[in-house]
């Protein structure tokens, strides 16, 4: 019956109105709506303490939400946490274990936490595609951290869930697990897996997801597709001091995206880094058939953090 | 009015999550295998020692009590001793280590409901003090003359007395948030009540006032209820031993009730 009544088409997560006060007043969230498309790579980025956290640990379970509803794959997260967390994992962002269990012991207990039958052989290629086969007997306490992270991934996907977060999950990891981790992740995707990441990598973003959610001060303040997001995330300014202030931006280069600043002694041009050509030589050669000399240059990036704040002072 | 509720965890098949239960309750008696010598051999010892003390080295100096030996009276008390201090500590700690290392985020985020949890966690805990009282009753056989009239009703009093204590020790688990908490209430609570509870003699022996005083100490039912169970012979009637330990049990369910619904220092 339920599952006749949600489409392929209707988002897998949704959360609305969602809202998280702490009992020290703090407030984490302010009233999140969000939906995440089924079968997606879904990046939350944010500085820290932007509420990502706080976001994936009311969806689990671990977190009471102040006020709101979030659906998992139809299911209500209170009502029906039973049905809704049956069909989610989450990798916790700390490096989190019973020391003294061993990996097999782990993992399989987390496959009955969730209430699923014993299954050797599901254990044993959940093992082997994360490289752990052969710490099966070994104590958590004595791996690695990475390996620590791959036993804590392998707890998540025991119970065989639709929806996986991974909260920060290169956090601490060295460049080949990292590539590692990434490719599970493409796979598991193509296996129809929802993935949520958090993360506040841009790079990490921009290698994985399809899209981007940018979250600050509890808001969800952007979702967007990556490669949107790429493109305003790729734009870059080039300023030049000018000699002799001028009253105007010269017609011969009106077609140039430039802004004058009110004292006219500063010309802004505004360029995209993607883009094949960046106009910067012609830019320069107009400038000087318009006698236009400057005194100084100099080039600046928008960085994730100043997107951040002009997104925040736009919504204000 | 009606107002129709569709249980949609129902729909999708889980009702009950047995299999929750099962990997909580083996998880932590795989916890007990793994250090048998300190979670069976220590206790079972440092009861035992007791039998040798008081059963076979002054024992025989001392009166023996309504036609019981003193070696043998004492049995029942520190089986009780070791029932209540080994339930609040197998199950405290239990609880406690997953919130203190932080992996209680996997039981947080489980389809599994309160109550399946506390089956679990105290199901293993009172399973492990049952286990101990039983090996600390046969080895009370090889130093002292023992006999059990009523073993049924015994078998009831290490029940509920392991399943309370051991809920005991969870509410503990759950209200510490360090581990000098985790220690206070077991050491300068449960064990001065469980030496004053009756274990080493019967209440009848104490001056009028005190025995009156010592009616306020929860330990003293549950020690003459299962005392009797052996001997026959009590200090309070066996229907308030029982009614007493009951209740016990019903506070300790509703207090867990309470914690659970109102995610009291588990969740934020």
């Amino acid at each position: 019956m339920a599952a006749m009544l949600m489409s392929s088409t209707s988002p897998i997560i949704s959360v609305s109105g969602l809202s998280k006060t702490y009992a020290t007043g703090f407030s984490a969230l302010k009233s999140v709506d969000l939906e995440i498309r089924r079968g997606e790579i879904f990046a939350l980025l944010g500085p820290n303490g932007a509420g990502k956290t706080t976001l994936i640990s009311i969806i689990c379970g671990l977190v009471k939400p102040s006020t709101g509803t979030v659906l998992a794959d139809g299911y209500d997260i209170i009502r029906d946490y039973r049905a809704a967390r049956a069909t989610i994992g989450l990798v916790p962002q700390e490096l989190t274990t019973d020391a003294f269990e061993t990996v097999w012991s782990t993992v399989s207990f987390s496959r009955g936490l969730f209430g699923k039958p014993k299954d050797p052989a599901f254990i044993e290629r959940i093992l082997k595609e994360l490289s752990l086969w052969d710490k099966k007997d070994t104590q958590i306490r004595r791996l690695s951290g990475g390996m620590k992270r791959r036993v804590l991934i392998a707890k998540a996907l025991a119970h065989e869930p639709r929806i996986l977060f991974l909260d920060e999950p290169t956090a601490g990891v060295d460049v080949e697990l990292r590539q590692d981790m990434w490719q599970m992740v493409r796979r598991l995707k193509e296996s129809g897996v929802t993935i949520i990441l958090t993360t506040h990598y841009i790079e990490e973003a921009e290698e994985m997801a399809d899209r981007i959610g940018v979250i600050s001060k509890g808001e969800i303040i952007l979702v967007e597709e990556k490669a949107e997001l790429m493109r305003k995330l790729g734009k870059k300014q080039l300023s030049l001091q000018l000699q002799q202030p001028i009253e105007a931006v010269p017609a011969t280069l009106a077609a140039f995206n430039l802004s004058l600043s009110p004292a006219g002694d500063e010309l802004v041009y505004t360029y995209d880094t993607q883009a094949e050509r960046t106009g910067i030589t012609t830019l320069l050669q107009g400038l000087a058939e318009a006698g236009i000399r400057f005194r100084d240059l100099s080039t600046s990036q928008s960085s994730l953090e100043d997107i951040f704040v002009s997104l925040v002072r736009e919504r204000a | 009015m009606t107002t129709v509720t569709t249980n949609r965890d129902a729909e999708a098949g889980m009702r009950l999550n047995f299999r929750a239960i099962a990997a909580i309750y083996r998880f932590e008696m795989a916890r007990t295998w793994r250090t048998p010598s300190q979670s069976i051999v220590s206790p079972v010892l440092s009861t035992a020692l007791y039998f040798v003390v008081f059963g076979g080295a002054i024992g025989s100096r001392m009166q023996s009590i309504d036609g019981v030996p003193y070696g043998a009276f004492i049995v029942p008390g520190l089986i009780m001793m070791s029932l209540l201090t080994q339930s609040i500590a197998n199950a405290s700690f239990a609880i406690y280590f997953p919130k203190f290392t932080g992996t209680i985020y996997e039981l947080l985020s489980a389809p599994v409901a309160w109550w399946e949890a506390v089956i679990g966690y105290v199901g293993a805990a009172a399973s492990k003090s049952m286990l101990l009282g039983l090996i600390i009753l046969l080895t009370a056989t090889f130093f002292v003359p023992l006999r059990i009239e009523h073993p049924a009703m015994m078998l009831l009093f290490l029940v509920l007395t392991a399943t309370t204590f051991s809920l005991f020790g969870f509410i503990i688990g759950i209200w510490a948030d360090g581990f000098e908490k985790l220690q206070v209430i077991p050491l300068l609570i449960v064990t001065p009540l469980a030496f004053l509870g009756g274990s080493f003699y019967s209440i009848a022996m104490l001056p009028p006032f005190w025995q009156k005083v010592t009616l306020f100490n929860p330990v003293v039912y549950l020690i003459s209820g299962f005392r009797w169970s052996f001997y026959g012979i009590a200090d309070v009637s066996l229907g308030v031993s029982l009614g007493m330990t009951l209740f016990f049990l019903v506070l300790c369910i509703g207090i867990v009730g309470w914690i659970f619904r109102t995610g009291y220092r588990l969740k934020n």
